[in-house]
């Protein structure tokens, strides 16, 4: 081992069903240093993280841990917790129906009998110190997403760890308590913790971390010093080509000219849903992209999911090419030529013990109707084609949906919705949680889609990405539509002005 | 979470009760409700400190299984063959005590082989093999069922002399109440009382206190999440299931103390008495909530009730069940809309 390394892995082989996750990577973490582990959707971080914490057990490879002579051996979390290695996961992995203050110190220490009162204290204190707001003895589960997010990095940063590891820990927290976050990984680099962090967002990166190691297919591409690696040349590293999609991307805009550019698609009136949004109009033309725009929970999905039909819709009317149609559920939707992907693809999106091949065919086989199957040779065919359009990475088509990374499920979800042959498709953050190749892959697709005379609404929390995809923007706050930008007008800043309401 | 709301999610929230405390206030509130108001409308025979300890005498055995099912519950599983253990153990003590020259030492340890022996093979099938606790513990409800009329197919009566003076035991308390003939007579349990109130004591304390009783909580809560905190999970459903055998096997023995025969048609729906009082008792059938006391004001509950409805004269066995099913579905409607409650609470957050 190195003088001041605090972990050490080699040579890490991890294979599942068809898929070699993980083929001789190299890993090496610094006393008081944060490392990023970057890489595409299913490039391996998650399993190498995994590997290290004894969810997996590697197949091949030694991990070498300071203070140990021979290489460690962790085949469980509780292993890899004594071990001194302690680990934030995306999903919160706590238990609702426990306490904070057990949350925090459940599964540790040697005693067999609870001391309430000491473990409280030390909890309330501890939760003080972080500024989170939540009592020891209130249930964890009376506790927002972002505070039980919290509490889990509490209890990481509370066990005496030298490595700890943050798998996407900011997804659900504001900017606010990110700030409070990167403070406690400053402190604990300061005492010689060795911090592994996986994220998304480049900026993060850049703001927190000393050195970089990029991952891809399975594979470690190379470790960098920060400094040594601008952002551009990171992307390239992820991607494995040397390209400037980004730069190529932006101002292409949709252009379709058919003979029927200018009609409304849709035109809906006064339409307004049980989920609480303010009565709107909403119209779209034949080949044109659009978006909602506005903070989190300001009705961005509600709207659209209210023109597909998918909350109660208590008023208003929908016209598709000018014919009123009466939209009561999904089907109706479905049936007028509209296809949705949910927000949520875990929970509205993917069936995931069907494989990638029965999950594409779905929506295509509900509209054809159930006692008309597709033949085998047909569901194939399909399959086959929308996995080489989209480039879905899966081993076959038999392969269960759960199996596939991220980025790799929403495309096929994609390829559900455009099986069924839209004429107008609504994307609610189709590129959330998903890495940048596949973002620029989806927006590229959806211009692509739009020139060919598909409608498209387009729904992103990064106003960069709108910007770049749509011809008009609408723009929402408080679960009303607060203006409509198109041509000059979009800008990120007039956005944001109008998010804002600085001049209405 | 945006804009003018993060002002507020920033207080201090309220400490709030958790799940299982409420629920357990429900039951409390519901029994001593009950029993008040059979006091009031029916006096007499409820007033009668002997009625609440006769509760307790018949249903002892009850209470030591419905506290097994409850851990088992409370990690998220289930356990049907006590009722099959509970027979089975009854019929092979009253063969060891008449039949093969028993004493009551051997038949008690007959009593906890028994339920041992189920608890560690059903646990390792659950726990290491990972088989659906329902369809593990069906095939031991039969197993059981199926063993005790192979051990002995008819149903008789112990003779057998240090048994029936334990049987016959009975442990007056320092209180009772003046009977018709105006003679003070002291209220009386039986044993298994005595067993049955250590039992939910020791319960009670290892699930409020020890690290196994919390961890209990924890995998019934969230398995993968139990996991990735560091629990053993397979461990502790192993000892859930081994816990819920175990007290199977005593309680078997409680049972065959209060009835002194062997029959295989006893305990029969034991299993699923046990599951209605654990849940009136506030413990969820999705596990993670529960509480043993309220499991032991469940079983009391069950008994008030079937008391209730033979001293207002509708002595029929289906208006019990009727009452119980009322009371199931009262409770199953105030969970739910607890539960819904504080889903609602924090999605407001």
């Amino acid at each position: 081992m190195k003088e001041n390394s605090v972990l050490e892995m080699r040579n890490i082989h991890k294979s599942f069903p068809g898929v070699r996750a993980l083929q001789g990577v190299d890993f090496t973490l610094c006393e008081g240093e944060i490392h990023a582990l970057m890489g595409e959707n299913g490039a391996g971080k998650s399993t190498l993280i995994k590997v290290l914490t004894g969810v997996y057990e590697k197949d091949e490879g030694e991990i070498y841990l300071k203070g140990l002579n021979k290489p460690a051996v962790i085949k469980s979390p509780q292993d890899a917790q004594n071990l001194g290695i302690s680990t934030v996961y995306q999903e919160i992995t706590l238990c609702p129906n426990l306490t904070v203050a057990e949350n925090m110190y459940i599964g540790r220490g040697k005693g067999q009998i609870t001391n309430w009162n000491k473990m409280n204290k030390d909890a309330d204190k501890i939760l003080q110190n972080l500024g989170i707001p939540a009592r020891a003895n209130q249930q964890l589960g009376s506790c927002s997403i972002a505070i039980q997010q919290m509490v889990a990095i509490a209890r990481a940063v509370d066990m005496d760890c030298k490595v700890l590891i943050l798998d996407e820990p900011t997804s659900s927290l504001d900017d606010s308590e990110v700030e409070k976050l990167f403070g406690l990984m400053n402190d604990l680099k300061a005492r010689g913790v060795g911090i592994i962090f996986v994220t998304h967002f480049l900026d993060q990166v850049y703001a927190v971390c000393d050195k970089i190691t990029v991952l891809r297919d399975g594979q470690l591409v190379g470790e960098y010093v920060i400094e040594d690696l601008p952002r551009v040349q990171l992307v390239a590293k992820m991607l494995g080509k040397e390209l400037d999609d980004m730069e190529d991307i932006k101002g292409e805009a949709a252009v379709y000219s058919g003979a029927d550019a200018d009609q409304n698609l849709l035109e809906a009136e006064g339409l307004q849903s049980d989920a609480g949004i303010k009565p709107f109009n909403f119209h779209i033309k034949k080949g044109e992209v659009n978006g909602f725009t506005g903070l989190l929970g300001s009705g961005r999905s509600e709207s659209v999911r209210a023109i597909f039909g998918a909350d109660h819709v208590l008023k208003g009317s929908v016209k598709v090419e000018g014919k009123t149609v009466k939209i009561h559920k999904p089907l109706d939707a479905m049936k007028a030529g509209i296809a949705y992907l949910p927000e949520d693809r875990k929970i509205d999106g993917i069936v995931g013990d069907l494989s990638v091949r029965e999950n594409i065919i779905l929506a295509a086989q509900v509209l054809k109707g159930f006692f008309h199957p597709f033949s085998k040779a047909q569901a194939n065919k399909f399959a086959d084609e929308y996995i080489k359009l989209l480039e879905i990475k899966t081993a076959s088509a038999d392969t269960p949906i759960k199996s596939l990374s991220g980025g790799n499920q929403q495309k096929c979800i994609l390829a559900r919705w455009l099986l069924t042959h839209p004429k107008y498709l609504i994307l609610d953050e189709p590129t959330r949680g998903i890495d940048i190749g596949t973002k620029i892959e989806i927006q590229k697709l959806v211009l692509k889609l739009a020139s060919e005379g598909m409608s498209v609404t387009f729904i992103s929390s990064e106003t960069d990405e709108m910007l770049r995809t749509c011809s008009r923007l609408i723009v929402m706050r408080d679960r009303r539509v607060v203006g409509e930008l198109s041509g000059q007008e979009l800008t990120q800043t007039k956005v944001m002005e109008t998010i804002a309401g600085g001049e209405a | 979470m945006a804009g003018k709301g993060n002002a507020e999610s920033k207080a201090m929230p309220k400490r709030g009760m958790t799940d299982s405390n409420k629920l357990l206030l429900i039951t409390i509130i519901v029994f001593v409700a009950m029993y008040a108001g059979a006091m009031i409308f029916l006096g007499e025979g409820f007033l009668k400190v002997q009625t609440f300890c006769n509760l307790l005498n018949n249903n002892a055995a009850l209470i030591i299984t419905a506290c097994g099912l409850s851990i088992v519950m409370i990690t998220g599983g289930i356990d049907i063959s006590v009722g099959g253990v509970v027979a089975l153990v009854s019929m092979s003590c009253a063969v060891n005590l008449d039949y093969l020259n028993g004493n009551i030492f051997t038949s008690i340890m007959v009593a906890l082989g028994i339920g041992l022996a189920f608890g560690i093979v059903q646990g390792f099938l659950v726990a290491y093999l990972d088989i659906q606790p329902f369809i593990v513990s069906l095939a031991g409800m039969f197993f059981a069922r199926g063993m005790t009329t192979i051990v002995h197919s008819q149903p008789f009566n112990v003779a057998n002399e240090a048994f029936q003076a334990l049987k016959n035991t009975r442990i007056k308390l320092p209180f009772g109440s003046v009977n018709a003939k105006g003679v003070f007579v002291n209220a009386y349990v039986e044993i298994g009382v005595v067993v049955a109130i250590a039992i939910v004591v020791i319960l009670f304390c290892v699930l409020r206190w020890m690290k196994l009783g919390r961890s209990f909580y924890a995998v019934g809560g969230n398995q993968q999440s139990a996991l990735m905190l560091g629990i053993n999970v397979k461990r502790t459903r192993f000892i859930a299931q081994l816990l819920s055998g175990l007290l199977a096997g005593i309680a078997g023995y409680v049972y065959f103390m209060h009835v002194g025969s062997g029959s295989p048609s006893h305990a029969s729906g034991m299993e699923m008495n046990a599951i209605a009082t654990s849940i009136i008792g506030g413990t969820l059938l999705t596990g993670g909530v529960g509480n043993i006391f309220g499991t032991f004001l469940g079983v009391l509950s069950l008994g008030l009730i079937q008391n209730i409805v033979s001293s207002i004269g509708l002595d029929q066995a289906w208006w019990t069940g009727i009452t119980v099913a009322a009371m199931l579905c009262l409770f199953l409607v105030i969970q739910s809309v607890i539960m819904a409650q504080s889903r609602k609470k924090k999605a407001a957050v």
